[in-house]
C-alpha cells in the first residue's frame, strides 16, 4: 500500500522549505503574464457598458477604426442583444500602443436604449420592480428548501430561543494581477496564449474549441500567476477577445483587465441576507433551526451558503433563494459559500450561548460533531489564552475595549484524478518534474520538488519543475475546491518513485544486489543490507547516455485524504469612540493532513486569514441605486488588508494524519465569525452585519444606549 | 487620459500669464500629481495644458524663526512631518502630515496641493456620473450612497474636504499666499476655503488665473497643546471619516483659548467656534470636553448613511480637549 513513510523517515516532507521562485519574484525576474512583451506585440483594451441595463441599438467602430496606430476594432455584443450589467464587453480593439488602445475604445459609438435596472436584492424584491430575467417569475429564484427531523417538535424542546438577521455583503477577489492574456499566432492553425489562469488546459481546451483548433495546436503558459481566488478557470470573454483580436492582426495581443473591469466583471462573492430563528436545548444541545435567505450572484445565480454550518443541528428547515439584479456575476470564491455561512452560524451559536449562560466554546463542544475541532478548539483556547476573555461581554473598563471570540470551518480538499506527469532522470544527472498544473502562488512548484528530492535522495534544488505550460501534453485539473496537492502529490510521487526504480535495475547488477535492497540518499544509491557497496548519484545515470529514464505516475488515493476542520480565534480591541476596530490576534488551528512544505502550508493559512480579516472588517461592494453602478470599483474605496490591520497571526499547522489535504480555501472560513464574536465579547453589542466598519460599530452602540 | 501639452514654468507671471488664458480646466498645474494624475486618468479632468511648478525656484522649503513658519507650496507632505521645528512646536500639523496616505504620497505630494485637492466624493470621481460639483443637477449623494459624506455645511453639494493638513494649518491660525495677475495677496487660510453654498464647483476662493505659493503660521504660543486626531477605516492609505485639528492654550487644567477644526466631515475644513466657546476659560474636564463634542456637532445634518459621524466628530472633539487637559 502506498504511503508517504513516517515523519522520522521524511528528509524533506513536513520540513520548512522556501519556496523555489521566491528569489524571482522579489527580486522582479519572475514573469507574470503582465510582464510578457511579444515581438511587436499589440495592446488590447475593451470598451465595457457603464449601463446596468439596456438594449443595444448600434454600434459605430468607425472612428475608432480610423485613428492612427489602431490595428484592429471588433464588435463583441451584437446589435439586438441586451446589456445586462455595467462592465459588460461591447466591443476591443488593439492598438500599437496602450494610450492608443484606451482612446479608440473612447471612440467607439455605443447606440444604447436604457432599460429599468436594478442593482440592489432591496429593490430588486421591492414590489413592481422591473423584471430583469425573462427565465423567472420576478426576480427571485424558486426556493430551494430542506428539512430534516421535526421542527416544531425541536422548538417545543428548546429552553432558549434566538431570533436574528446576518447580512454579508458582496466581496470581489482582488486578484492582485488582474485577469489576462497575451495572446499569439504563430501560423493560422497555432496559438499561443500567456494567461493568467488557475487552470491551463481548461483555458486550452476553451480557446481550441473557440477557434476549432486540435487542442494540442493551443499552447497556454502560466508560469507565475498573480492571485485567482476562484476566478481565473478559463479564458474568458477577455481571452477570447484576445486571441481573436491576435488573429486578426496577426500579431501578438496583450489584454489585461482594469482594476475597474476586474471588480465589475471579473467575479464576486454573492451576498447573504438569512434570517434564521433557533432553539437549544437546557443541557446546551442546538436542537432546533429555521433558516429563509437568500444572496445575490449578480444576474445568474449561484448565490448559495452553508446555513446551518459545521454543527449538528436534528430538527430543521431552511430556505434559499437567488436574487437576480443588473451586477457582474459571481464567480467560486475561496471556499464558496462557506465564510459568510460561518460567519452568521457562529454568531447564532454565541447568541445561543449567551441564553443559555453558557461559555461559548463550551456550547461549541456539545454541539460539534468533529472529533478534530473538538482537539483543536483545546488547543487554540490555550494558544489564545481563552480564560483571559470577558466573562461578561463588553464588561471591560476604559475607551478601548478588548475581546474574544471563535469561529469555525470545515472543506474537502481530497483531490481527485486527471493529472498526468512525468519524472525524467538524466544521464548528468539532473532530474525534471512535469506536470500541466500550475502555481498560483499556492506553492505546488516547491512541493512538487520536495516530493521527486524526497523520493530520489536529492535537495529540492536538484529538481527542475515544469508546471504552468500545456505543451508537454500532460494535463491536470483546475486549480479549485483546495484539489491541487492532493491531485497532483500523488501522481508526482509514484511518478519518482517508478523512475527511481528503473534507474535501480540499471545498477543493480554493477552493485550486485537486487534491485528490492537498493535505497538512495544524499546523492548515493547504496545497497541497504551491505552499505559499503554504493554509487554517487551522476556515476548512476551517467551511465544512462542517450537512455534518459522517463516515467508516468497514478493518482494513488491512498496517498491523500478530503476533509479539513479548522478553528480560529480572535482577539480584537475595539475603540468605543471612534468605533475603530484592530484586529489584535488570530489564532488559526488548521487541519491539513500531510503538510508537504509546513512553511508554505503556514503561509497559506496566513494568506486565508488576511482574506477573511478583509471580509469581516474592511471589504464591501457598494452599488448605487440610482445610477446602476459601482461606486467603489477601485481599490481606495474597496478596501483591502493593508500592514496596518493584519494582526500577529498564529497559524497552526494541525496535521493529523500523513495523507494530502488541500489546504488553500478552508483558512479563510472560520475568521469573520470568530472576529465577530471577539467584537461583541468587547463591547458586548452585536454587529451583525459583515463588514464591521466604524460606522457599524457606532450604530451599534448607539442602538444600545438607546 | 486626453492629450495634453506639457510646459515647464520659468516664473509666476509666466504661470499666472498661462492660467489667464482660459478658464478652469483648460491649463492645470501639476506639482507632486498624486491628485491630478488620478482626475487625468478618470477622464475627471481634460486639460489641454499641464503646467510643471516643480521647475519653479524658490517655491519649496520651510522657514522657521521668531515670526513662526514660512512653508512653501512646493515643500513636499513629508518635508512637512520629518520638520523638527514643526515636530516639537507644531505638533498638530506635523501629526496631520504624517497621517496623509503613504510613504510614497507623501515623498512627492506638495503643500499647495494638498490645500488645493479635489474631493473624493465617488459620484464626482466617476466619469460617467454627472454631478452637481461638475455641473449636473443633483448630488447623488443625497439620496444615495452616503457613508463618507458631509455633515456640516453641505447643501447642495455633500462632498467633504479630503485634506488633512487644511485643518491642522488653520487651527493654528495660517495665512496663505496667492499670486495672481495683479500679484500677491494673503488672506487666512480659514477664508481662503468656500462652501457650496458659495459656489458649488470649487471648494476654495481661487480664480482660474492665481496659484497658491505658501502657507505661513504664527509663532507657536507658550503652554500651548495641539492634536490632530483622525478617524479611518484603514490605518494607511484612508482619508479621514473625520478629524479633528486642537490647538489648545492652556494654564494647567484651564484652557485659555482653543482652536478646533473640523476635516473630513464638510466641504470645507470646518472650524468649530461652538466646540472653542465651549472650552475657553474652562477647567477641562469630563463634562466640558463632552460639552464641547456636542456643540461642536449641534448643527450637523446627516445623510442617509452617515449619522455615525456624528457621533465620531464628537467624541474626537472630547477626545482632543481631554488630552488637552492631561
Amino acid at each position: 500500500m502506498a504511503s508517504w513513510g513516517e515523519a522520522s523517515e521524511s528528509r524533506l516532507i513536513g520540513k520548512r522549505i522556501p519556496r523555489l521562485s521566491g528569489r524571482d519574484k522579489v527580486t522582479g525576474k519572475a514573469k507574470y503574464t503582465f510582464d510578457i512583451n511579444r515581438p511587436g506585440m499589440l495592446y488590447g483594451r475593451i470598451l465595457r457598458s457603464e449601463i446596468a441595463h439596456a438594449n443595444v441599438v448600434g454600434i459605430d467602430l468607425s472612428e475608432a477604426e480610423a485613428l492612427p496606430g489602431v490595428k484592429a476594432v471588433i464588435p463583441i455584443i451584437e446589435v439586438g442583444k441586451k446589456i445586462r450589467y455595467q462592465g459588460q464587453e461591447i466591443a476591443a480593439v488593439a492598438a500599437e500602443t496602450d494610450d492608443i488602445a484606451k482612446d479608440a475604445i473612447r471612440l467607439i459609438r455605443v447606440d444604447l436604449e436604457e432599460l429599468p435596472y436594478v442593482v440592489t436584492e432591496a429593490d430588486a424584491m421591492a414590489e413592481g420592480a422591473p423584471q430583469i430575467r425573462d427565465d423567472w417569475e420576478g426576480n427571485q429564484s424558486e426556493p430551494g428548501v430542506r428539512e430534516a427531523g421535526d421542527l416544531e417538535g425541536g422548538f417545543a424542546q428548546a429552553a432558549v430561543e434566538v431570533e436574528a438577521t446576518y447580512h454579508a455583503p458582496v466581496q470581489t477577489h482582488v486578484c492582485l494581477e488582474t485577469h489576462g492574456h497575451v495572446a499569439e499566432w504563430e501560423d493560422d492553425q497555432n496559438l499561443t496564449v500567456w494567461a493568467s489562469t488557475q487552470a491551463v488546459f481548461g483555458t486550452r481546451n476553451d480557446l481550441a474549441g473557440t477557434f476549432d483548433l486540435p487542442a494540442n495546436q493551443v499552447r497556454v503558459i502560466t508560469e507565475h500567476m498573480g492571485g485567482g481566488f476562484g476566478s481565473k478557470f478559463g479564458p474568458g470573454v477577455e481571452g477570447r477577445t484576445a486571441a481573436n483580436l491576435a488573429r486578426m492582426t496577426g500579431r501578438g495581443v496583450k489584454l489585461m483587465l482594469t482594476r475597474k473591469a476586474e471588480h465589475l466583471v471579473a467575479g464576486n462573492r454573492p451576498s447573504m441576507t438569512q434570517h434564521v430563528r433557533a432553539g437549544a436545548t437546557s443541557d446546551g444541545r442546538l436542537i432546533a433551526y429555521d433558516m429563509k435567505g437568500y444572496g445575490t450572484g449578480g444576474i445568474s445565480s449561484g448565490a448559495g451558503f452553508q446555513a446551518p454550518y459545521v454543527y449538528h443541528v436534528p430538527n430543521l428547515r431552511t430556505e434559499k433563494m437567488n436574487v437576480a439584479v443588473n451586477v457582474g456575476n459571481q464567480r467560486a470564491m475561496r471556499a464558496p459559500g462557506h465564510p459568510q455561512g460561518a460567519f452568521a452560524m457562529d454568531s447564532l451559536m454565541d447568541e445561543l450561548a449567551e441564553k443559555l449562560g453558557m461559555n461559548p466554546l463550551e456550547f461549541r463542544r456539545i454541539n460539534d460533531p468533529s472529533e478534530v475541532r473538538q482537539a483543536q478548539y483545546t488547543l487554540g483556547a490555550q494558544e489564545i489564552g481563552w480564560h483571559r476573555r470577558n466573562s461578561v461581554p463588553g464588561s471591560g473598563t476604559g475607551v478601548k475595549k478588548r475581546g474574544m471570540g471563535v469561529g469555525s470551518g470545515l472543506w474537502g480538499g481530497g483531490g481527485g484524478p486527471g493529472t498526468q506527469a512525468r519524472v525524467t532522470i538524466n544521464s548528468d544527472g539532473s532530474v525534471e518534474a512535469v506536470t500541466g498544473t500550475q502555481d498560483l502562488g499556492t506553492g505546488v512548484r516547491t512541493a512538487i520538488a520536495i516530493i521527486a528530492a524526497e523520493e530520489l535522495g536529492l535537495n529540492p534544488t536538484d529538481i527542475s519543475v515544469k508546471v504552468g505550460d500545456s505543451e508537454p501534453g500532460l494535463p491536470s485539473g483546475g486549480s479549485g475546491g483546495s484539489q491541487t496537492m492532493a491531485s497532483v502529490a500523488p501522481v508526482i510521487k509514484t511518478a519518482a518513485a517508478a523512475a527511481k526504480q528503473k534507474l535501480f535495475e540499471r545498477i543493480a547488477p554493477q552493485l550486485e544486489a537486487p534491485v528490492e535492497d537498493l535505497r538512495v540518499g544524499n546523492h548515493t544509491i547504496y545497497v541497504v543490507s551491505d552499505r559499503t557497496k554504493t554509487i554517487k548519484w551522476e556515476l548512476a545515470t551517467g551511465q544512462l547516455g542517450m537512455e534518459s529514464i522517463s516515467e508516468g505516475g497514478q493518482w494513488d488515493e491512498e496517498l491523500r485524504q478530503g476533509g479539513a476542520a479548522g478553528t480560529q480565534f480572535a482577539e480584537v480591541e475595539v475603540d468605543t469612540e471612534t468605533g475603530e476596530l484592530s484586529v489584535i490576534k488570530i489564532v488559526a488551528v488548521q487541519d491539513c493532513g500531510l503538510a508537504i512544505n509546513r512553511l508554505t502550508t503556514e503561509s497559506q493559512i496566513n494568506g486565508g486569514v488576511i482574506m477573511g480579516l478583509g471580509q469581516a472588517i474592511l471589504e464591501e461592494r457598494f452599488m448605487d441605486a440610482q445610477t446602476g453602478r459601482m461606486l467603489n470599483a477601485n481599490l481606495e474605496d474597496y478596501k483591502v488588508p493593508g500592514t496596518f490591520e493584519i494582526p500577529e497571526i498564529k497559524s497552526i499547522v494541525f496535521d493529523t494524519h500523513r495523507k494530502v489535504t488541500g489546504v488553500g480555501e478552508p483558512p479563510c472560513i472560520p475568521t469573520p465569525g470568530a472576529i465577530a464574536n471577539a467584537v461583541y465579547n468587547a463591547i458586548g453589542v452585536r454587529v451583525r452585519e459583515l463588514p464591521i466598519t466604524p460606522d457599524r460599530i457606532l450604530n451599534a452602540l448607539a442602538e444600545q444606549k438607546a | 487620459m486626453e492629450k495634453f501639452s506639457y510646459v515647464n514654468a520659468s516664473s509666476l507671471e509666466q504661470v499666472t500669464a498661462l492660467l489667464s488664458d482660459s478658464g478652469w480646466g483648460e491649463v492645470m498645474l501639476i506639482a507632486g500629481g498624486t491628485d491630478l494624475l488620478a482626475e487625468l486618468k478618470e477622464y475627471v479632468e481634460t486639460p489641454k495644458t499641464l503646467v510643471n511648478l516643480k521647475t519653479l525656484p524658490g517655491m519649496d522649503g520651510i522657514e522657521a524663526d521668531a515670526s513662526g513658519l514660512k512653508i512653501g507650496a512646493l515643500t513636499t507632505v513629508a518635508d512637512i512631518a520629518k520638520h523638527p521645528t514643526i515636530q516639537h512646536h507644531y505638533t498638530v500639523l506635523a501629526q496631520a502630515a504624517v497621517s496623509v496616505a503613504t510613504p510614497q504620497i507623501r515623498n512627492v505630494g506638495t503643500l499647495g496641493g494638498n490645500l488645493c485637492q479635489r474631493p473624493r466624493c465617488w459620484y464626482y470621481r466617476d466619469e460617467t456620473t454627472d454631478c452637481l460639483k461638475k455641473g449636473g443637477d443633483i448630488c447623488y449623494a443625497v439620496d444615495g450612497l452616503s457613508k463618507y459624506h458631509a455633515i456640516l455645511g453641505g447643501d447642495p453639494v455633500y462632498i467633504v474636504h479630503p485634506s488633512d493638513l487644511a485643518p491642522a494649518l488653520i487651527a493654528l491660525g495660517a495665512s496663505v499666499t496667492i499670486v495672481g495677475p495683479e500679484g500677491e495677496k494673503t488672506m487666512s487660510l480659514e477664508e481662503f476655503f468656500t462652501l457650496p453654498a458659495a459656489n458649488p464647483y470649487r471648494e476654495n476662493v481661487l480664480q482660474p488665473n492665481e496659484i497658491v505659493i505658501s502657507v505661513q503660521v504664527p509663532p507657536a504660543q507658550p503652554n500651548t497643546k495641539s492634536f490632530y486626531l483622525k478617524a479611518r477605516e484603514k490605518g494607511a492609505p484612508d482619508f479621514a471619516l473625520a478629524s479633528v485639528a486642537g490647538v489648545f492654550e492652556m494654564d494647567g487644567k484651564t484652557c485659555k483659548s482653543a482652536s478646533v477644526v473640523l476635516g473630513g466631515v464638510a466641504p470645507a475644513p470646518w472650524r468649530s467656534k461652538e466646540a472653542e466657546a465651549a472650552l475657553t476659560g474652562k477647567m477641562i474636564n469630563e463634562m466640558v470636553s463632552k460639552q464641547a463634542g456636542s456643540d461642536a456637532v449641534k448643527d450637523a445634518q446627516p445623510l442617509n448613511d452617515n449619522a455615525y459621524k456624528v457621533t465620531l466628530t464628537q467624541n474626537l472633539v472630547s477626545r482632543a480637549a481631554m488630552m488637552a487637559a492631561s
